[in-house]
């Protein structure tokens, strides 16, 4: 069992979780990720992982309530327990020296982006970074990144704070001053990083996106989070969850993250209505 | 008395009846149908029975305690060779191990020798399962990665010769494939949970969440303990590599199996985990992964389940028991036919599949004729779901992070035949060593193993 050692709301449907992992976060490196079952009739989940504190033993985890699980999971406790906790999966980050770096979060996405900025900023590299949300109140992080960044930009798409409009339009605008961009790491919705890419692909700026997909065992037994990769079929659990944004299917990977919406809103549905 | 030519049967659901449930199908024999059918057995001089199983199970002395109604007895005798009786009485291919050894089989039928050993396994659970003697400690500590067949198995016999064992798994129950991939009518879970609870009585410990490789690494695990056993299976699906093969609709048999079993998916949305099959499913495959696919997904609602198989139904790779009930329960089986692509709609959802006509050539390297297609054969079959049964491969997780492990070419960790790999302290077996085979030849591999594993204790000790 997993103990919740600290909760801050973020927003409405926002929380941070600090999880008692101490064999997790031992090994957790930016850009893994973990599974979590709340309990016996739960769903395997996976969540990026926000952050690590290995002397404390502690995962942090953010997550939106989008589903039956992360709804449950936004209404545990401190001193709540998970069933299930376990990881860290996938591959790291390849954090190194490339320069100029832009790394964009939006939403959610922002979370998982921390520590790989902070790593890169520890790498020597020049950081830029630029963080979008659907507005104001969506934004997180913006303090502790802002530690780790050379170059902070905001935007929201209804202009509550920071500029507005979407993180694209933000990175097009670095690349018409002139700005030599070396590498772009890209996390957050599918359809942002799809956009991303397009715009960075013009100019063959390199562009790592961090995936998503549904999920069941988390190492590489089920194959259902494939993902099609310069048309070859990659499992994100293992290969990924990170991958060349200028190769992936992001078409075929919002299709397949739809397999089941419907079933997802019966669950939520009945759990409004108390009846789960 | 001659002796009675055929088995006696097994009492089983009906098959129109079964189809609407998940509960196991055949119900086991009674006390007096267990009594005479151990009465068949000739207890032969040369006990050709016990040549045939893995596990070395004295098949000839249970069967007899069986026919004198010495049941305690006779689970005794059981209990000293296998820590799963109840699993291998219900899923071990019989006909082509002990069965297949009877000398019986020259006037009729084998003795049912599965069918005593699943009595012998559920009387003992409906008595009580007694509390094994745990023998002194040698102070020695194994770790086992992996909770499947081998690794329980491992984990047992460890256990019982004195040894402190560890057990990593990383998922978040125990039994591996016997968990996630057979299904609950083939093999109960509750039945698993009891035969993983007397491991634990021995003084098994086991670990879940643990992703070996990952969260801890198998160095990690040889700082720590005196030797390592690792059982982490065939895991990772193959794929027909067809077009179409990412569309919604299209699983591997792991997913939608893990989905059902482990997962609970038939129980949606009482269980979180959800599942979507339509009317229509087509299995591509036709081992006993295959079978469980089509026959689960009968009892999903399908209203037409097909095997879709490019060879006849001589190769077949699944036990003839599976694809008899997969028969009796109205699967279809379309042979000689091989999918060439998958085809979705508009918004990428599957909804049929090509295929194309195949007839037999020459022998391959397997032994079985080649399959080779017939020109202008195509057509198509509309289909709701496709689940892609065609094998799995070793998992390649400890094979990749291991330094130094020799790999063989099909990914596997290369071992002798008693589960020594190149590095001394490093031992495998089952799936991983062997690619993708059966649950007793798992149990089998652990077994020798746990031999190989205690030999290799007591010899570092002595040079202490």
């Amino acid at each position: 069992m997993y103990e919740i050692l600290e909760k801050k709301v973020l927003s409405a449907t926002v929380k941070l979780m600090k999880i008692k992992a101490p064999l997790v976060a031992k090994k957790a490196l930016a850009g893994q990720f973990i599974i979590l079952r709340t309990d016996e009739k739960g769903e395997r989940i996976p969540l990026t992982i926000a952050d690590y504190d290995r002397k404390n033993g502690t995962i942090t985890v953010i997550f939106m309530e989008v589903g039956k699980t992360t709804k449950q999971l936004g209404k545990m406790k401190v001193g709540d327990k998970l069933l299930n906790f376990a990881g860290p999966l996938g591959q790291p980050s390849e954090i190194e020296k490339y320069g100029t770096v832009v790394c964009i979060g939006g939403g959610v996405g922002i979370a998982p982006l921390y520590p790989i900025i902070r790593e890169l900023k520890k790498a020597g590299n020049y950081v830029i970074s630029i963080l979008g949300a659907r507005n104001e109140k969506l934004l997180m992080l913006e303090k502790e990144i802002g530690e780790f960044s050379d170059e902070l930009h905001i935007c929201t798409d209804d202009g509550s704070k920071g500029t507005k409009g979407f993180v694209s339009n933000v990175l097009q605008s670095i690349i018409d001053k002139g700005k030599k961009i070396d590498i772009v790491w890209a996390i957050g919705p599918v359809i942002m990083m799809k956009v991303v890419a397009d715009v960075t692909k013009k100019y063959n700026i390199k562009t790592i996106v961090s995936l998503n997909p549904i999920m069941v065992d988390g190492t590489g037994m089920c194959g259902g989070c494939r993902v099609s990769v310069g048309n070859e079929t990659k499992f994100a659990c293992v290969d990924g969850p990170e991958f060349d944004g200028h190769l992936v299917d992001f078409n075929n990977l919002m299709l397949r993250n739809r397999r089941f919406t419907e079933e997802e809103k019966h669950a939520c549905k009945l759990l409004e209505e108390g009846k789960l | 008395m001659a002796v009675k030519k055929e088995k006696h049967p097994m009492p089983e659901q009906k098959p129109k009846e079964r189809i609407k449930n998940f509960k196991e199908v055949p119900y086991g024999y009674d006390e007096k149908t267990a009594i005479e059918e151990a009465k068949r057995c000739l207890q032969c001089k040369d006990r050709p029975c016990t040549k045939g199983c893995p596990v070395e199970i004295d098949i000839p002395d249970f069967i007899k305690e069986i026919a004198e109604g010495n049941f305690d007895k006779a689970v005794g005798v059981l209990k000293t060779k296998t820590s799963l009786p109840a699993v291998c009485g219900r899923v071990c291919p019989y006909e082509n191990q002990c069965e297949g050894e009877c000398t019986l089989l020259k006037i009729g039928e084998p003795v049912a020798i599965g069918r005593l050993e699943r009595f012998l396994a559920d009387y003992e659970r409906k008595e009580g399962v007694k509390t094994p003697k745990i023998p002194k400690s040698t102070g020695k500590n194994v770790a086992v990665v992996g909770a499947g067949p081998a690794g329980l198995t491992c984990a047992g016999d460890l256990a019982k010769m004195g040894h402190k064992v560890t057990v990593y798994e990383a998922l978040h129950a125990p039994g591996g494939v016997l968990m996630y991939g057979i299904p609950e009518f083939r093999l109960p879970k509750e039945i698993v949970k009891a035969e993983v609870n007397y491991i634990e009585k021995l003084g098994v410990e086991i670990n879940y969440d643990v992703i070996v490789g990952k969260t801890l690494t198998v160095e990690e695990l040889l700082e720590e303990f005196d030797a390592v056993f690792i059982g982490t299976g065939a895991g990772l699906p193959r794929w027909l590599n067809i077009p179409g093969e990412n569309l919604d609709g299209v699983y591997s048999a792991n997913e939608f199996l893990t989905r059902v079993n482990m997962m609970k998916a038939y129980r949606f949305p009482e269980y979180d985990t959800p599942i979507k099959i339509g009317d229509v499913v087509a299995t591509f495959g036709a081992g006993n992964v295959a079978m469980d696919c089509a026959r689960t997904s009968l009892r999903l609602g399908a209203k037409k389940s097909i095997i879709i198989y490019r060879r006849t139904e001589k190769e077949m790779p699944a036990r003839i028991e599976e694809v008899h009930h997969a028969k009796e329960e109205g699967v279809e089986f379309k042979l000689l036919t091989n999918p060439i692509e998958f085809i979705g709609d508009e918004k990428g959802i599957l909804k049929a599949v090509k295929c194309i006509k195949m007839e037999l050539g020459e022998p391959d390297e397997s032994g079985r004729r080649r399959p080779i297609p017939i020109k202008g054969s195509e057509f198509t079959i509309n289909i709701d779901t496709a689940l892609v049964a065609i094998g799995q491969s070793p998992n390649p997780l400890i094979p990749k992070t291991v330094k130094g492990l020799k790999i063989g070419r099909k990914g596997n960790i290369e071992t002798d035949e008693e589960g020594r790999t190149n590095i001394p302290g490093i031992f495998a077996g089952g799936d991983i060593a062997t690619g993708a085979a059966t649950v007793i030849l798992a149990m089998g591999a652990g077994k020798k193993a746990a031999r190989a594993i205690n030999k290799y204790l007591i010899k570092s000790s002595n040079f202490e």
